[in-house]
């Protein structure tokens, strides 16, 4: 029973962000307390400051999520025969855009799990709304294959489940394999999210300006009172769902790029594709980090916390992936010729140079491999323009990647089977909409969660500051 | 009910909790706790610090066993089934490949031993601490409302068999806290 009556707690001034403070490893450019960071990232949600740029996404976000209702709509009304799909092009946008959103996802897992294996400080900053990003980019991917199938409601035939048709899913096609990596990832993207929110929620409960805001946190918090006992099992988990998610993350997307290379279409079929596919995820996850830390650091004034080096940290993470997804390119046309294989140097061949879509390799190559390499240069990294706009050629980048792979079904081996393939309308009302479901969806997180985790970088603080200047969560998860 | 009508003495006590200004302040006052002898504590702060929990006794968590058998017996369920339906319920020849291709059972049953494992994890965890629990006696500190924010606590509790109101407190301004506090049941 919380008293009415809590006496008022002294709010310490927000430090400034002048370049006064230094921290030994620039991840942090206020001297902060564990107070201040609270009441700083609290306030985002109780307060509700929200710029007048918050409307501006939020309005763009509502406006291409009324596209994608409409698509819908018109979709379930009419079938797949509104978008572009036919043989020998079966797959399109839909597949294209399921892959994108699902690498997208990935580099939420990767900041939270991996990193925080790695001891990496850097993580702490950016893991909460990365995470969030990972759920929502999971959620959109999700909804491709779903209304793909033509049918919706029958989506729940994908699980196994004793019926009265008798029949139960196909356990040795990747399409099965798919229900569940990606309904897996899903489930334990949103456990991790949640735990880590728990005793965030916790203090916006103690924080609270009124009595909704009481109510709603105390109860999303579970009365988390932050008790040593709980916060030892607290710490356990945290980490085991790291060391389990991280396997994970390579596991969902290996078995999405096993949907192609356990096929036999030429170019598909091919053992590079888990790794290359999963280097893609992590390059396109990081362009998306960035494109969602710059307007975070700008509207929200979150800069002492999302610094120029973690810009810089996720320039590099994307130059080092970029540099795998490239070299999954060479190899590719290395393969087809190394190979003496006919079929593989010829669909190389239509895809490079003789098909009508030859432009879209190329435009693949210069977003993904030519202009990412401006990342070697520290000034290109520390300049916040020039690294989202590079983010950007990413985005386009991992989207025609996935667009080439399946653009390859329009040439085979006989011309009569060769055929065209245009996306219509509806098909870009899906693909934009979803990014409009993305951005409401990110939009609202922004005014009811911490978009930054108060804990950890509460616990990331040097000593003198209140924190204990890092995690020490191999060290606490016992 | 009518106990509180008449019920004329101070209310009962569920332990006696000093308030820190420093993770390691809490870590040496519990240790000094334990060494006088003290055995039902806890201590609260706003982030993990693991050495409280040490102090007080809980080196390991259980929550490695529950995720390990967790994990084990969705991967085993998840094999068993995919070997069921596809052996024994609804045998189809795909390519060619035997009804027991089980190489090509690991990706689900990996991914159900994730599953499996990360929800009892989570489960584990709330039932291991008795969340959720909206109402418990150490909300009725003011003060506390800290514990989220800035501040360490230790609580020694009322069921401790050397529990005495008068010299728990007395032991705990001993330790050089900000503040000393009885919690009301």
């Amino acid at each position: 029973m919380a008293s009415a009556s809590a006496p008022t707690i002294e709010r310490p001034p927000q430090p400034p962000i002048d370049g006064s403070y230094h921290h030994p490893e620039e991840l942090l450019t206020a001297a902060h307390s564990t107070a201040t960071i609270g009441d700083k990232i609290a306030d985002v949600v109780l307060a509700q400051p929200h710029p007048k740029a918050w409307w501006f996404f939020f309005g763009i976000g509502l406006a291409l999520l009324s596209a994608f209702g409409l698509g819908l709509i018109w979709l379930f009304y009419m079938g797949v025969g509104v978008w572009g799909i036919n043989q020998p092009v079966a797959w399109g946008l839909a597949i294209v855009n399921f892959v994108w959103w699902i690498g997208i996802g990935h580099a939420g897992t990767l900041i939270s799990a991996i990193l925080l294996l790695l001891h990496q400080k850097w993580r702490t900053s950016i893991n909460r709304f990365a995470e969030t990003m990972t759920l929502f980019a999971v959620m959109c991917a999700g909804v491709f294959p779903l209304i793909h199938m033509g049918r919706v409601w029958l989506g729940y035939w994908l699980f196994p489940f004793p019926n009265n048709m008798a029949v139960w899913p196909q356990f040795r096609s990747p399409l099965a394999w798919d229900v569940f990596a990606v309904s897996t990832y899903l489930t334990v993207s949103i456990v991790f999210w949640y735990v880590g929110l728990i005793p965030d929620m916790a203090f916006l409960r103690d924080a609270a300006r009124n009595k909704w805001q009481r109510w709603v946190y105390g109860l999303l918090c579970l009365g988390w009172r932050g008790s040593a006992f709980h916060w030892r099992r607290y710490e356990k988990l945290y980490l085991l769902l790291a060391g389990l998610g991280t396997p994970l993350v390579f596991s969902v997307h290996t078995i999405v790029s096993f949907d192609f290379a356990v096929s036999i279409v030429p170019l598909w079929h091919a053992t590079i594709f888990p790794p290359f596919f999963v280097a893609g995820a992590i390059f396109s996850g990081f362009a998306m980090v960035v494109w969602l830390a710059v307007p975070l650091r700008h509207l929200y004034g979150m800069k002492d916390m999302i610094t120029d080096r973690h810009m810089e940290l996720c320039g590099r993470v994307m130059i080092a992936t970029g540099l795998l997804v490239s070299w999954g390119y060479t190899l590719e046309l290395w393969m087809a010729w190394y190979s003496h294989s006919k079929y593989e140097w010829d669909t190389t061949y239509q895809r490079i140079w003789a098909s009508p879509y030859w432009w879209s390799y190329w435009c693949l190559i210069l977003t993904n491999t030519i202009l990412p390499q401006l990342l070697w240069i520290k000034r290109v990294r520390m300049n916040e323009l020039a690294l989202f706009l590079i983010a950007g050629s990413v985005h386009i980048g991992m989207w025609f990647e996935r667009y080439v792979i399946v653009i390859t079904l329009t040439r085979d081996h006989l011309p009569g089977a060769w055929g065209r393939y245009a996306p219509t309308i509806w098909d870009y009302a899906v693909m934009f909409g979803s990014v409009g479901l993305f951005m409401t969806l990110f939009c609202l997180f922004l005014r009811v969660l911490p978009m930054i985790s108060i804990t950890e970088i509460r616990e990331f603080l040097p000593f003198g500051q209140g924190g204990r200047d890092g995690h020490a969560c191999m060290e606490n998860a016992k | 009910m009518s106990d509180t009508h008449t019920h004329s003495g101070p209310p009962p006590l569920h332990g006696v909790m000093a308030e820190f200004k420093t993770a390691d302040e809490l870590i040496a006052a519990t240790r000094a706790a334990r060494l006088a002898g003290y055995t039902r504590m806890d201590g609260f702060s706003p982030y993990p610090v693991g050495e409280v929990a040490d102090e007080l006794g809980f080196p390991r968590s259980e929550i490695g066993a529950i995720m390990f058998i967790g994990g084990l017996c969705g991967a085993t369920m998840g094999f068993l089934m995919q070997t069921w339906v596809s052996v024994i319920d609804y045998p189809i020849s795909i390519g060619g490949k035997p009804f027991w291709s089980w190489p090509q059972y690991v990706p689900v049953s990996w991914a159900l031993l994730v599953l499996s494992a990360s929800l009892c994890g989570l489960f584990g965890l709330l039932a291991l601490c008795g969340l959720p629990q909206p109402y418990h006696p150490v909300f009725n500190v003011d003060r506390f409302t800290r514990a989220t924010r800035d501040r360490f606590f230790l609580l020694i509790e009322a069921v401790d068999p050397q529990f005495d109101p008068a010299k728990a407190k007395e032991f705990l301004a001993s330790l050089h806290p900000d503040d000393v506090a009885e919690v009301p049941e």
